[in-house]
């Protein structure tokens, strides 16, 4: 038996070796989608890492954006913060003021990497450059909000898909007077659906500074639009029984109410077709269109929800090279085709999505009806007004947002007096965000 | 008494200093760091900060809706501590008891401290969920009765049982080794000369329960105020209209979620006063009426 050992010593060093050889050289990639959408991400980083013998993306999936937002901060502090951070809107104000980060044009640029950035939509570009228009991440997983309605309740009221709130409305009291034991419109607060959205699609303010992009001395001023008015559609829609409140607290939110085809209209995130088309009632037929705007007002494009990938300092120039050969890679076309069809994400390139549509992509069941978000993204070229919003404390504000619409919901408060104090208190936050960055500018 | 300690103090330094490590470490030095924070604006990606004096500490003191999640915490305190403490000691007596089936449910009473705290919040949202859960029976015989998604008393009631009774387990183990540590003969002696059962605990068995008594109603006071976050994500997220917006659970959301680290790291440290007062409240005054045997 001794003498078998000296034979698997050697045998071990001779292992070591060829494995230190062939070392792939690693970096880190963090990223905040978990469940179904987290499992096709971490596919995307098994497809690199296969394509790949020089680079390997070492990809750590985290519980949530906030999550691992606020773990990289706190590994950058420590000097082990990873290369690649898969980073949301939220987030977005203040990683730019940090200036912790490669500017990802800069980076392709230095690494001689060719990448059309003209290629981009429009409005998922512009979310993520800089006031000079110089873009800093790398858009990725990119979604806007659609309205979700149910094809065959809305046929038997004889009513066509409501593109403005006024119809909207109308098809409510329909549905409800034919049915009124359904769940017209299955209601759950989103800051994002019911405020963000609506104030690009509508074209009017949420802050001064056109939403912040000109200059930390923002001010919210959604208090005086017609985002009031529309507040207090849904709070008369939800007093009358036309709207009903689907939220997870309650046990059900909108979209698992939807689902179970117990009500008819839901407003969700494009990037929710996916996980419907999967889980759904047996008997539900159902198809998205653009979310509503004002009757007489002409729609512009929505928001880009979803995340990006931002490339952060401090980190050797071989394991940028690494991001760099992986931000290729997922921009092919082969690999925006498979992230496409695996989530509910919307291409971010005008070219891929061409091609998608040259091949039928978007045709049939179960991709139809993601063009929409497509649709709703490009409807106009953003001008000032829907460009996006560059807003510190983001999260706070909308924390503010949904407590004081359930009070208003609930009857505490009126709307305009929700909007208000949500405004002021959002005000204060925004004051403080400029103070902590006081001498320095946006990008 | 016979004392017994080291003469080599080095051996003596050496077995403290894991545990002084790990204070220090896990405490001193956050508590350290926060208190710093406090008084600057901190950027969350580093890159510097700015000192503000007092200028955190005025802005969330003068703010009414931070002294409204005071009040909602203490509010919190009180109910879970009340009903933690209430289940806990009667279901002791009970165990004490030796009622049939008790050894089974002396072991079933333990687990429910074992359960993560949002995994309780999970259990409790099915539970008294208007319109799925158990609640939901309720609802039905009488309509519109339960609906904590817009009634913040109803969301309140909700988090306080759920914490209350994932508090239960670690009382009742209290209760019951202090119940078994009175001398039977004291309660033989008791019954002897004709007291019942209720006379019993209340002459003999609660008196000699008051240093337990004493050391759990302060372990669940402090444990209200730092460890309910978990309960409250996954319940009721702080809704509806901050209804259940404890001081903990609104640090979190600040400092964790919004990157506000200064504003959160403020809170805590007035959170840590006030748990620090209510604990030295205690002690003055509660503390006098325990007597130790």
């Amino acid at each position: 038996m001794t003498k078998t050992y000296p034979a698997l010593a050697a045998l071990a060093l001779a292992l070591c070796a060829t494995t230190a050889s062939a070392e792939k050289i690693k970096f880190d990639y963090w990223y905040g989608l978990s469940g179904d959408l987290g499992a096709v991400l971490a596919q995307t980083c098994d497809r690199f890492n296969a394509s790949q013998d020089k680079y390997e993306a070492v990809c750590t999936g985290y519980d949530g954006y906030e999550l691992v937002v606020q773990s990289a901060i706190a590994a950058f502090r420590a000097g082990k913060a990873p290369a690649l951070l898969q980073s949301f809107d939220a987030g977005t104000a203040d990683l730019m003021m940090s200036g912790q980060f490669y500017a990802v044009t800069q980076m392709m640029k230095d690494y001689n990497i060719e990448i059309n950035w003209a290629d981009y939509f429009p409005g998922i570009a512009n979310y993520y450059s800089s006031s000079k228009g110089e873009m800093f991440s790398m858009p990725f997983n990119s979604s806007t909000a659609v309205m979700y309605y149910n094809t065959d309740d809305l046929a038997s009221v004889n009513m066509p898909v409501p593109a403005n709130w006024e119809e909207f409305d109308a098809t409510l009291k329909a549905l409800k007077a034919k049915n009124p034991s359904k769940c017209a419109y299955g209601y759950e607060p989103q800051v994002w659906v019911d405020l963000e959205q609506y104030s690009s699609i509508n074209n009017v303010a949420l802050a001064t500074n056109n939403n912040g992009y000109d200059g930390l001395d923002t001010q919210y001023v959604y208090n005086t639009t017609s985002a009031v008015k529309h507040m207090e559609d849904i709070k008369s829609w939800l007093d009358a029984g036309l709207a009903e409140m689907k939220v997870s607290a309650g046990g059900m939110n909108s979209q698992e109410a939807f689902a179970q085809n117990i009500c008819s209209f839901f407003f969700g995130s494009i990037a929710n077709h996916s996980s419907l088309n999967i889980k759904h009632a047996d008997n539900l037929n159902w198809d998205v269109a653009m979310i509503p705007t004002e009757k007489g007002v002409e729609r512009h494009n929505s928001v880009v929800g979803g995340a990006s990938l931002w490339v952060l300092a401090g980190k050797t120039e071989e394991e940028y090279r690494g991001v760099a050969e992986y931000l290729k890679f997922i921009s092919t076309p082969d690999s925006i085709k498979f992230w496409v069809s695996n989530t509910g994400y919307i291409p971010v390139t005008a070219s891929a999505y061409d091609s998608l549509v040259a091949e039928g992509f978007y045709a049939a069941a179960p991709y139809k009806g993601r063009e929409v978000a497509i649709a709703s993204l490009t409807a106009t070229v953003p001008g000032p007004l829907n460009r996006g919003f560059r807003l510190g404390s983001m999260i706070q504000h909308r924390a503010e947002w949904l407590s004081e619409v359930q009070a208003a919901l609930s009857g505490q408060k009126s709307v305009q007096e929700a909007y208000d104090t949500s405004v002021e208190r959002g005000n204060a936050m925004l004051e403080k965000f400029a103070k902590t960055y006081a001498g320095k500018t946006l990008p | 008494m016979r004392r017994a300690y080291y003469k080599n103090n080095w051996i003596a330094a050496l077995l403290v200093a894991p545990q002084l490590i790990i204070v220090f470490t896990f405490f001193y030095f956050p508590t350290a760091q926060a208190l710093y924070w406090a008084f600057t604006l901190e950027q969350p990606w580093g890159g510097g900060n700015t000192w503000v004096g007092f200028d955190n500490f005025k802005a969330i003191l003068g703010d009414s809706l931070y002294w409204a999640s005071i009040w909602v915490s203490i509010v919190y305190a009180i109910g879970s501590t009340t009903l933690a403490v209430g289940m806990a000691l009667t279901l002791a007596i009970f165990a004490d008891r030796q009622l049939s089936g008790y050894k089974v449910y002396k072991i079933g009473m333990i687990w429910p401290y074992a359960i993560a705290a949002p995994a309780v919040g999970l259990a409790f949202r099915f539970i008294f969920s208007p319109g799925a859960g158990i609640m939901m029976f309720v609802n039905q015989m009488f309509p519109e009765i339960w609906n904590p998604v817009e009634n913040g008393n109803q969301a309140m009631a909700m988090v306080i049982i759920a914490g209350a009774w994932k508090q239960v387990a670690y009382n009742f183990i209290f209760f019951l080794a202090g119940l078994q540590s009175i001398p039977r003969s004291l309660i033989e002696a008791g019954a002897m000369d004709g007291a019942r059962v209720l006379r019993r605990m209340r002459d003999i068995q609660l008196p000699l329960l008051a240093p337990t008594f004493f050391f759990v109603l302060v372990i669940n006071i402090t444990d209200s105020f730092t460890d309910s976050f978990g309960i409250v994500d996954t319940m009721t997220a702080g809704g509806p209209s901050r209804a259940t917006n404890l001081m903990v659970y609104k640090i979190f959301n600040d400092g964790f979620q919004g990157l506000d680290y200064s504003g959160a790291a403020a809170q805590s440290i007035i959170l840590m006063l006030l748990v620090i007062a209510l604990t030295f409240v205690q002690f003055r005054y509660i503390e006098r009426k325990v007597h130790y045997t």
